[in-house]
């Protein structure tokens, strides 16, 4: 096996709230730049934390409610897609986003400890409904970049961003 | 016309109906667009369609002719990310994707500096993150330089030059070894974020006691107290004075005031005299009068 230690994490309990499939994790080894330690818990809260809010998107997208990402998404991330299901709301479409693989390594621990930076090779299903019909379904590969920040429980994701390269 | 040419052309039109109906609608997209520039997307075909620009970042509509290009205007799509573009025809639906970048060019930084406050003269004590986004709040994950500088009220500067990876960058410095307020900045191009960061002096250094008679006491005062780098240490720092004789122990606090403590304390001969701030111990006097 290559350098990166594969770990197929069914210990994360993605969708186990929404009943839904439960998306495939598996977390590289970490290779942090920044001279502060992670510790195994705040590595596994982050992750956590960032699964947990793929299901939370879906659920707002799915019933274009945007106040559902407060609890897992804060500062840009949250009003960027706060603003899409504003926009979905307007235009009388849903999306459905499910989460189908994840492969994340976490790449920057910020040294006041204030913020968690992480890469998501994401495979996910996208689905469109323009009123109650359902008009076509889409499986897209994407890599993420994201950023969390600590709120008063938990991991919130700051920055929700694909990366093209 | 024809017995025979009506045949023909009801045959011919026939023959095409179908094509007429499922007719292939091709979508021609840019692979990667910069956040907020414009670009075109091409459906081929005649008639019109709806296209649906989809992301978790942005939702876009817009009533388009087949067969013409269709504009997507400077400063419409600002948010980077990962779109599908799905074309609804009246009989057919076509899909595509593609990416929209960070702009290059960087409008803002977050700066997490710490601590706010410190003593003088640490070495790598003061850090600072920085992540870079462009103007539309997109992380720009391309590697840009970002320097950091420190400078002292006096103007000395220590400053690091740090390529960002993945939009993040960081970088530690000494605190200097004046007090006072430090500006640390954060610089990518013209932009810059400043933090300030007040240094306090550090813990006395050479903390020195003197002793003398006074009536039947004993009087002890120290050297105007500083830290190793020659800051004066502040007024209401602790000083201890413990004096340990045959068979007991005296200890007395003293706050520093104008740099100073003075203390008068019963006169024992043959006691070991002992003075302390904090962790720091200072010299020791045997006092044999």
């Amino acid at each position: 096996m290559s350098k990166s230690i594969l770990i197929l994490c069914s210990l994360f309990a993605v969708a186990a709230a929404c009943g839904s499939a439960q998306a495939t994790v598996r977390v590289q080894a970490t290779e942090l730049q920044g001279p502060r330690v992670l510790s195994e818990q705040t590595k596994a809260a982050a992750i956590r934390d960032y699964l947990q809010s793929w299901q939370i998107l879906g659920q707002a997208f799915e019933q274009n409610r945007a106040d559902l990402l407060n609890t897992a998404f804060v500062g840009t991330a949250k009003d960027k897609l706060a603003a899409t299901i504003r926009q979905q709301a307007a235009l009388g479409i849903h999306t459905n986003y499910r989460d189908r693989l994840h492969d994340i390594q976490i790449v920057f621990y910020s040294p006041e400890g204030l913020s968690i930076e992480l890469l998501d090779k994401v495979e996910y299903d996208v689905s469109l409904a323009i009123g109650d019909k359902d008009k076509t379904a889409q499986h897209v590969s994407a890599r993420y970049v994201i950023v969390l920040t600590p709120a008063e429980v938990r991991w919130r994701v700051r920055v929700f961003q694909t990366d093209p390269k | 016309m024809s017995a025979r040419w009506r045949v023909l052309s009801c045959a011919l039109a026939l023959a095409l109906l179908p094509a007429a109906f499922c007719e292939e609608v091709n979508l021609r997209l840019p692979k990667v667009v910069e956040a907020g520039q414009a670009f075109l997307i091409e459906g081929s075909g005649s008639g019109k369609a709806t296209l649906y620009i989809l992301g978790p970042e942005q939702v876009l509509k817009r009533e388009v002719q087949l067969g013409t290009p269709l504009p997507i205007a400077a400063g419409t799509l600002c948010n980077a990310g990962h779109y599908l573009a799905i074309l609804v025809a009246e009989s057919s639906t076509e899909s595509g994707s593609f990416d929209v970048a960070p702009a290059s060019k960087p409008a803002s930084l977050s700066f997490l500096a710490k601590p706010s406050r410190l003593p003088a003269g640490l070495r790598g004590a003061i850090t600072g993150a920085v992540y870079v986004f462009d103007a539309y709040g997109n992380l720009i994950t391309a590697p840009t330089p970002v320097s950091f500088e420190l400078s002292s009220p006096s103007g000395a500067m220590q400053k690091h030059i740090v390529a960002t990876q993945n939009g993040s960058a960081w970088s530690a410095m000494d605190s200097t070894s004046e007090q006072g307020n430090d500006r640390f900045v954060a610089r990518v191009g013209d932009i810059e974020t400043e933090r300030i960061v007040g240094q306090v002096p550090g813990d006395p250094c050479g903390l020195k006691m003197n002793a003398r008679q006074s009536g039947s006491e004993l009087f002890l005062s120290i050297d105007p107290v500083r830290d190793c780098n020659g800051n004066a240490v502040p007024d209401g720092t602790i000083v201890t004075f413990t004096q340990v004789f045959n068979g007991g122990q005296s200890t007395v606090d003293v706050p520093l005031k104008r740099g100073i403590a003075e203390v008068k304390m019963a006169s024992h001969p043959g006691a070991t005299i002992s003075v302390a701030s904090g962790v720091v111990m200072g010299n020791q006097i045997r006092w044999e009068k």
